[in-house]
């Protein structure tokens, strides 16, 4: 290389504030027009929906009466906050919904952390051991006092039925998937049959009949909780979409991989489990997200079959008659709340991604 | 040399649908013999070295390995799989697996043997190779060669006692094909027994006990290299060798 070429930089226009904005916000007249009215759009919106969030908005008080009614009169929230949080779970059993979300915090933030070691056991610990805890210190048992699920509601029951339907339907996805791909007929018939009604109904009509439909095929005296009926309906709803997300990612992996698995000797659960799905699931990472993220939001739906969800507890909340009128308050957390969940789950998927990246 | 008999074809047939791919194969190879098998695309000679290893089913007629018949039971499948490896001509390294990872995979979980031992070994056929060094990288950061020369060990890692090549070098630029056929030569030496599908002419001149032309299906003609190439019979060996010499 020789100097002469160091010495000619790059033009100063593309270099710096003024450089960017120029190439990026004004870089004709039709994108300087686009950038001015999106600014004033902004400059509408904006201040007034700040003010009314913040600025104007009620913090502190106990009533209906500490609300100024120029902003949002978050007082609202705060007085029925153990209602949207826990639903009508007893108060003095709190401290047993607050424990597992101790535990699933903790063992949450240790995943998160790069580079400590054991995180297999933990992660074995959050799939096998923490369902356990779960089952027992929410439902009751081992000495804990009964608390039935028709109590439970707010955002933790959202939490339970999304939980368990993402954890479950994963799992179930990939099975139905490798079954709608067998070479025996009779396994892939059966898979496509099921992921192919699941697919073909809508949720609503799913929790329906889980809920008033199912216990008429059941002998008399059998009666299944509605929660868990609710649950399994949102498990293989999920699931049948997830296996054909799955089915995408197991189409797209070369023909090579399946054939250099095999020759170095590999059954077929192995090749599966260590060659392929490992990097068909990585391939779908951003759909399988999409599917959790919509069965989260989905879980409102339990609201026809009588169960009150965080969603269905704001609005039960709203028809208090001491806290009528304040429905705006209560939709914008509920978005607010749901959001965080929901890009919760979209940042992790972009950060699994890149981790897993190995430049193929 | 002895004389033991490793692969025995006898008359076997292919078809893909209507196409006849193998007609009536008859082959005999010996333990360290190396066959190099060459003939024009679509003749079936990838498809005759991927029946040996059952990544392509047979149809007729019977194909011995080592004393073990190929049949559908999965359990001969297997036992063959295991004596025999394949080097492909894409390489088909698992992307998601760390080069070391990839050589050490299949004798963690066919053969059994304990981590530490498995990563041992894979690092000295990896040595043998003569890319120990990068050991830790990914596939998509080696070249061609390199990564060529990386499928080649994680097949000996399995310590097979057949190699199959499947055009090891079509998919390579010029300047790595050598690379990859010193890695061959060498194993060639070491006494391996070989079934090459390749062009490579000055490999096969070297190397091979024999080699096999194959057009339409069938085995033109199989003979020692000096007679192939001195004295070929068919006017379709003939033609071949006037193309690609």
């Amino acid at each position: 290389m020789s100097t002469t070429n160091k010495e000619i930089g790059p033009p100063v226009i593309e270099l710096g504030v003024m450089g960017w904005l120029r190439k990026n916000l004004f870089s004709n007249w039709y994108n300087s027009l686009l950038t001015i009215s999106g600014l004033y759009l902004l400059y509408i919106l904006i201040p007034p929906l700040v003010n009314w969030i913040f600025l104007d908005a009620n913090f502190v008080g106990s009533t209906r009466d500490d609300c100024t009614n120029e902003g949002a009169c978050w007082i609202f929230i705060q007085q029925n906050i153990k209602l949207i949080f826990y639903g009508l779970y007893p108060t003095e059993e709190l401290w047993r919904v607050n424990f597992v979300y101790l535990i699933l915090l903790i063992s949450g933030i240790y995943l998160l952390i790069p580079n400590l070691k054991r995180k297999g056991w933990v992660g074995a610990f959050l799939l096998i051991i923490f369902p356990i805890i779960c089952v027992v210190m929410l439902s009751g048992g081992l000495g804990l006092e009964a608390v039935e699920t028709r109590l439970w509601g707010g955002l933790f029951l959202t939490l339970v039925i999304a939980g368990v339907g993402i954890v479950l339907s994963l799992p179930i996805g990939v099975m139905l998937a490798l079954g709608r791909r067998s070479k025996l007929p009779v396994v892939s018939l059966l898979c496509t049959i099921f992921i192919e009604i699941w697919r073909g109904v809508p949720l609503i009509t799913v929790l329906f009949m889980a809920s008033n439909m199912f216990p008429l095929f059941m002998p008399e005296g059998v009666n299944f909780d509605k929660l868990i009926r609710a649950l399994i309906g949102v498990m293989f709803f999920s699931a049948a979409y997830l296996a054909e997300v799955v089915r995408g990612g197991l189409q797209a992996m070369p023909k090579g991989q399946y054939e250099a698995s095999q020759a170095v000797g590999l059954t077929y659960w192995r090749m599966m489990a260590l060659v392929i799905l490992p990097q068909s699931l990585k391939m779908v990472i951003p759909a399988i997200i999409g599917s959790f993220i919509a069965i989260f939001k989905d879980t409102t739906l339990v609201l026809v079959i009588g169960l009150f969800d965080f969603l269905g507890i704001i609005q039960f909340v709203g028809t208090n008659p001491d806290w009528l009128g304040f429905s705006h308050e209560g939709y914008v957390f509920a978005a607010a709340v749901f959001w965080v969940f929901c890009y919760a789950m979209s940042w992790y998927s972009q950060r699994l991604e890149k981790k897993l990246d190995t430049g193929r | 040399m002895s004389s033991e008999l490793m692969i025995e074809m006898k008359n076997v047939h292919k078809w893909f649908g209507e196409l006849h791919v193998l007609n009536d194969i008859n082959l005999e190879i010996n333990k360290g013999e190396k066959i190099v098998i060459c003939g024009p695309s679509g003749s079936g000679k990838s498809t005759l070295i991927r029946c040996i290893n059952r990544l392509e089913e047979h149809q007729r007629g019977n194909i011995i390995v080592e004393g073990t018949e190929l049949t559908n039971d999965s359990r001969s499948i297997e036992r063959i799989r295991g004596e025999v490896g394949m080097v492909f001509q894409q390489f088909n390294l698992f992307p998601h697996l760390s080069i070391l990872d990839n050589c050490s995979l299949a004798p963690i979980w066919v053969r059994k043997l304990p981590k530490a031992e498995a990563k041992e070994k894979a690092m000295e056929y990896l040595k043998r190779v003569q890319i120990d060094d990068q050991a830790h990288k990914y596939p998509a950061q080696l070249s061609g060669g390199q990564q060529q020369r990386a499928a080649i060990a994680r097949a000996l890692c399995m310590e097979p006692r057949i190699m199959l090549f499947d055009e090891p070098t079509s998919a390579l630029d010029p300047e790595m094909i050598k690379e990859v056929l010193d890695v061959m030569v060498g194993l060639a030496q070491g006494g391996m027994t070989m079934i090459v599908v390749t062009h490579e002419m000055g490999f096969a001149k070297e190397v091979a006990d024999s080699i096999i032309f194959m057009d339409e299906g069938q085995i033109v003609e199989a003979k020692n290299p000096k007679d192939f190439f001195d004295n070929p019979e068919s006017e379709r060996t003939k033609t071949f060798l006037s193309q690609i010499l």
